[in-house]
């Protein structure tokens, strides 16, 4: 077992930081689509609004496993064909932005309505309002949704492995055919998982009790 | 599969549809039964933490935790593939059911958790204040309107097993998802296939997502009244 | 805050009067801060306390304390010659068990400041739940009662209704209803007309005169002088968790003799 390991884990380590590296550039393609889609989905115009709407819908609605089939398979019947690692990455990124979007929407939604007309009353702008009033009390209401977002995106990088995208999940498979141990191996990438994913919830859990009760 | 050959124009769309219908009836059984099974557990678990001693409370915490943190998808690998090597061979349903269940039951406890707190602390108190027991406080005061305070949650609770169901196509499990990928290998459509797949999800989780805002606003007008 | 010493009532009972309540050297701290700073307190049968006192004084504690919503820090407290929260003699004492605690609150009924209404239940269920499910009491016996009880308090032709269909004062009444179902002998009152509008002040404290006049020991909190004033056989003056002053109400209200009571007149006169 133990020379099992000292094969495995340096092959699970990396692509651990590949799992990272995929969860990362995702998570970071969410936020700002996110804030893109957010606007949208306030705007005044009404076409822009229901699009984003049902963007966020359909996003919503539907298994990420299905969005990541269409993108790798479905575009690639179409003519567009790319990497898994491409899909991966477009697919979760756009998925995460309908989750951060509705986040970014809760925050905004938040900040009583009295503020955002006494700051109008003063003569600022709605550009104004946002960069002064709204978007710094957003802040501390949106920060654990968030953190809590990105822990769900981890996971969730482990479905790309269905469309063999390089990450753990997929790894550990490829391990499990060479050596036949699914049960030790799928553990310790469950336990890699936890490793990762637990220390960052009890974080956020720290995060939310410090925001709600500022010392 | 390969034998036949494959339909074609209108026999060809029956063919698909009556494929995924039969897939999106597999996806509704495993649903609900990781639901009930989820439901069930939580509330042992939610049970135990809320009268049981500091062990117990230690014991649910690690199950929450743990459950929560590690993808459905490692889970079911480990329930379908990593136990049969000791002997303990499940079919794809009972190891999606399992493995949707225990995850669905963490989220649950939660759910359940922050439900009865939620429940005003004067509720228990006037209850204790007229003779009541523990035991009859919760009874017939704090876990009524608990449930009450919980259905929106547990509602999108079911939507996100809805959509994990996806993931036992990995394990085999005959839902739509899985169904879905052997029509793309005998058809080659996939981009039509995997639409349609989404479609088939939505229809079933938009009603769902509108009955949760729905009880969202009923039970946010109760308690805004208090 | 120095306390004069309020004339003495603990003096032992003559024959006769039977105690009701007996608070002895009682305090209670919730963390660093010590709300409760020892007293001692007695109320005969009948008799109808009023509680006053600037928040944060301790009156409500007093009251929660008796009922055991609120363990002591130390001190004994007894109810109809029983002690409560704690049981056995010297040497051998324990806590209450959650039934023995239970079986205890039966006599005492409280009626809170924020009603505390069940509000998946009718009014009428509300005012049933208890002597049904406590004691036992069939259905049918228990709706009689409860009927009758609704009547008394004015609201038999809302039995059916739920409480977030009714008013502050109604509400009350229904509390008020609620904790009279279970025959208490001791009925405590936390701030029962705090919460409501000026105008549904009246019908509660209607209510609570009525109960009055027919003998029901009460201990109450209000900030309602007149009505204290006119229903109180005894006022106590609470301030920095002990007892500064006592006595009937025309003596304390109109010719307080401490200056805490003297300020605190005079800001809840300005209030008016």
């Amino acid at each position: 077992m133990a020379r099992n390991l000292e094969t495995w884990m340096p092959l699970l380590l990396s692509a651990a930081v590949q799992t990272i590296e995929l969860m990362l550039i995702a998570y970071a393609i969410g936020l700002v689509a996110g804030a893109f889609l957010v606007a949208m989905r306030l705007s005044t115009r009404r076409w822009l609004a229901a699009t984003a709407g049902a963007y966020v819908t359909a996003i919503r609605g539907t298994p990420a496993l299905a969005q990541l089939f269409f993108i790798y398979f479905g575009l690639a019947e179409l003519g567009l064909v790319m990497s898994s690692y491409q899909a991966a990455i477009i697919g979760l990124g756009a998925n995460a932005a309908a989750y951060v979007a509705e986040i970014y929407r809760a925050g905004i939604e938040s900040i009583p309505r009295g503020q955002v007309e006494a700051a109008r009353a003063i003569g600022m702008r709605t550009p104004m309002v946002y960069r002064y009033v709204v978007i710094p009390q957003m802040v501390t209401v949106v920060l654990p949704p968030l953190c809590n977002q990105g822990i769900v995106l981890l996971k969730e990088t482990s479905v790309a492995s269905l469309i063999a995208a390089p990450e753990l999940m997929l790894r550990t498979r490829e391990l499990v055919a060479e050596s036949y141990m699914p049960l030790e191996l799928y553990v310790i990438a469950a336990l890699m998982y936890f490793a990762l994913a637990f220390p960052l919830a009890q974080a956020v859990r720290l995060l939310e009790q410090r925001l709600r009760h500022p010392r | 599969m390969t034998a036949l050959a494959l339909p074609t124009g209108v026999d060809l769309h029956l063919y698909i549809l009556g494929t995924l219908l039969a897939g999106a009836g597999v996806t509704v059984v495993c649903t609900a039964g990781a639901l009930v099974l989820s439901v069930a557990a939580a509330a042992l678990l939610a049970g135990l933490q809320s009268f049981g001693g500091v062990a117990a409370r230690v014991c649910v915490f690690a199950y929450v935790e743990f459950f929560r943190a590690i993808p459905v998808l490692a889970l079911l690998f480990i329930l379908y593939f990593g136990l049969a090597t000791i002997g303990l061979k499940m079919s794809p349903m009972p190891a999606a059911i399992l493995g949707l269940g225990l995850n669905g039951a963490a989220y649950c406890t939660e759910i359940f958790r922050a439900g009865i707190l939620a429940v005003p602390s004067g509720q228990s108190e006037a209850a204790r204040a007229i003779g009541m027991r523990r035991w009859q406080v919760m009874r017939w005061i704090v876990l009524p309107q608990a449930v009450r305070i919980v259905l929106p949650a547990l509602t999108n609770l079911a939507i996100n097993i809805l959509k994990n169901t996806s993931v036992a196509s990995a394990v085999a499990a005959p839902e739509i998802m899985f169904l879905a990928r052997n029509l793309v290998n005998e058809t080659y459509l996939s981009p039509q296939i995997y639409l349609s797949v989404c479609l088939v999800y939505l229809l079933i989780s938009v009603p769902m997502m509108k009955l949760a805002g729905w009880l969202e606003t009923r039970v946010g007008v109760t308690a805004a009244k208090r | 805050m120095p306390a004069e010493p309020a004339p003495d009532r603990l003096a032992a009972p003559g024959a006769g009067t039977r105690e009701i309540v007996r608070n002895e050297k009682l305090r209670k701290s919730f963390g660093d801060l010590e709300v409760l700073k020892g007293v001692d307190l007695v109320v005969e049968q009948g008799e109808k306390v009023v509680l006053i006192g600037r928040s944060g004084s301790g009156k409500t504690t007093i009251l929660r304390c008796i009922n055991y919503l609120e363990r002591p820090s130390a001190g004994a407290i007894f109810v109809n010659g029983a002690r409560i929260g704690r049981v056995g003699a010297d040497g051998a004492e324990r806590d209450m068990t959650d039934a023995e605690i239970a079986a205890a609150r039966v006599e005492i009924g409280m009626v809170f400041q924020r009603f505390n209404l069940f509000p998946h239940l009718s009014v009428l269920e509300n005012v049933t739940i208890g002597p049904m499910r406590v004691r036992g009491t069939p259905r049918a016996e228990a709706e009689a009662m409860g009927r009758d009880l609704l009547r008394k308090v004015g609201l038999e032709d809302k039995a059916g209704a739920y409480p977030e269909r009714l008013s502050g004062g109604q509400q009350q009444r229904v509390a008020i209803a609620r904790s009279l179902a279970m025959q208490p002998r001791l009925m405590l009152f936390d701030e029962p007309t705090s919460s409501l509008d000026p105008e549904l002040v009246g019908e509660v404290l209607r209510v609570m005169r009525r109960l009055a006049k027919e003998g029901m020991t009460m201990m109450i909190v209000t900030h309602e002088m007149a009505f204290a004033e006119e229903v109180a056989d005894r006022v106590i003056f609470i301030d920095g968790g002990v007892i500064v002053e006592q006595g009937p109400p025309g003596d304390l209200l109109r010719r307080p003799r401490s200056p805490q009571l003297q300020l605190f007149l005079q800001s809840v006169l300005e209030r008016r």
